[in-house]
């Protein structure tokens, strides 16, 4: 296990603004499973899936672009996009672990693309009618492809779960594997929790029930029953990873780290 | 190429020069059919053109801005900034006539205005029936929402058989 990290605050640098290390979860989150769903480009079990897979990546990188550059500009020490992204250790990185879990088979990525979306798509949400414009207009453009994400996982955790005896077999599985994780995403970190407060972050619990309600409808169309709330399993966005993010950075970060500064 | 403009740019001649400038997908579209040139500001030599991006990992964005900024170059204009702008979020309901009946010509179904998907609750639903840009059919099918580029859907025409784009309402 990975020694505790302080959490990255306000207070770390004397003029970040107080939203700094929520935009940079926002991106860091955006990215890793960008990065997760861009490993499946050539291996989807369709053509059709494989080029879907490939969309919902491309959708979350431009997402995660937008934070990242603004997140550079709200720490305000000269740091850029690509050097936020490529650039911190895996202990700095604040996604949550769902995004960072490996693709396993494909019912395995659409459980983990249903948890993330049905939570991603309410977030956003609450974030295009929040006081912070930027971070608003953000939401406002990612609120549109996040509906498409949402359908199309919610529409594969229907076809497997209502489909053949292996495709529900392997749904469940996956059910079993990942649920864990979904609680990470409603359950707000200090951080998350003061900017709460300062009204700056939808409050979680009042999203809750939207998100719970289209589970509940996706699984009785699936003929799956709820499972039993898991204890949660916490850690990604206080820094405490698995170390499946490691191997995923040494990918993601291999070229700048070989060479350093390069550009396209 | 590079010219020296005889005369300072206007308003006007820089929307002329943009109609030239084609989205790198969708050859036959020009970047103001495709609706996405938001603004043009002059003053003096200096020329701002805003624009917004249709999704938020369209790689064709750099490239159309790498365009912009080689058209107007290409005129003597090199007092260029082009501004991203994200908000308000780009639409479909932004393209013009013109580059509707270009898109169906060109092969693409053009969007249906008022069938975004923006109810998640409507499970395998699909866009109201869209018409067949060859046989004209509107007897087609939505094989996948994800087609071969972020803006587009993947249908299938049930009467000539024949695969196609949709150019998907986003709104
Ligand atoms: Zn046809």
């Amino acid at each position: 296990m990975l020694p505790t990290q302080p959490e990255l605050t306000a207070a770390s640098t004397a003029t970040a603004s107080p939203l700094f290390p929520f935009v940079l979860q926002l991106a860091d989150t955006s990215l890793i499973l960008a990065h997760r769903l861009s490993e499946w480009c050539g291996h989807g079990p369709v053509l059709e899936q494989d080029l879907a897979l490939a969309n919902i990546a491309l959708d979350l990188l431009g997402e995660a672009r937008s934070y990242y550059q603004y997140a550079a500009e709200l720490e305000g020490q000269g740091r850029a996009e690509d050097d936020l992204a490529y650039l911190r250790p895996a202990v700095e990185y604040r996604n949550p672990l769902l995004v960072e879990q490996p693709n396993g088979d494909f019912a395995h990525t659409i459980v983990r693309q249903f948890l993330f979306d049905n939570f991603h798509y309410q977030l956003l949400k609450g974030l295009k009618d929040g006081p912070d414009a930027r971070l608003a207009s953000i939401a406002e453009k990612s609120l549109k492809e996040a509906a498409y994400h949402l359908k199309w996982s919610s529409e594969w955790m229907i076809r497997l779960g209502d489909g053949t005896p292996e495709s529900r077999r392997r749904l469940d599985k996956a059910i079993a594997t990942l649920w864990r994780f979904a609680g990470e995403l409603t359950t707000p970190t200090a951080t998350e929790t003061q900017l709460q407060e300062l009204g700056l972050v939808p409050d979680y619990a009042a999203l809750r029930p939207a998100v719970q309600a289209h589970t509940a409808h996706v699984l009785a169309e699936a003929t799956v029953p709820e499972p039993a709330p898991p204890f949660a399993q916490l850690g990604g966005k206080s820094g405490r990873h698995s170390e499946h993010l490691g191997y995923l950075l040494a990918e993601l970060q291999y070229l700048q780290r070989t060479y350093p500064g390069l550009t396209w | 190429m590079v010219t020296a403009s005889a005369l300072p740019p206007t308003e006007a001649r820089i929307w002329q020069l943009l109609e030239e400038v084609s989205d790198p997908e969708v050859p036959v579209l020009s970047i103001l059919d495709l609706g996405i040139v938001r603004a043009v500001a002059v003053a003096g030599e200096h020329v701002t053109v805003t624009i917004t991006p249709t999704y938020s990992g369209c790689p064709a964005m750099s490239a159309i801005a790498t365009d912009i900024r080689l058209r107007l170059l290409a005129e003597g204009y090199t007092q260029l900034i082009i501004k991203n702008q994200i908000s308000p979020a780009w639409t479909t309901d932004w393209m013009s006539a013109a580059g509707r009946a270009k898109l169906e010509e060109y092969g693409i179904a053009p969007p249906i205005d008022g069938t975004a998907t923006g109810h998640i609750l409507n499970l395998f639903g699909q866009d109201t029936a869209v018409r067949c840009p060859l046989c004209k059919s509107a007897h087609t099918h939505l094989v996948s929402q994800f087609g071969s580029t972020a803006c587009k859907a993947l249908y299938q025409c049930d009467d000539c058989r024949e695969p196609f784009d949709y150019f998907k309402c986003h709104a």
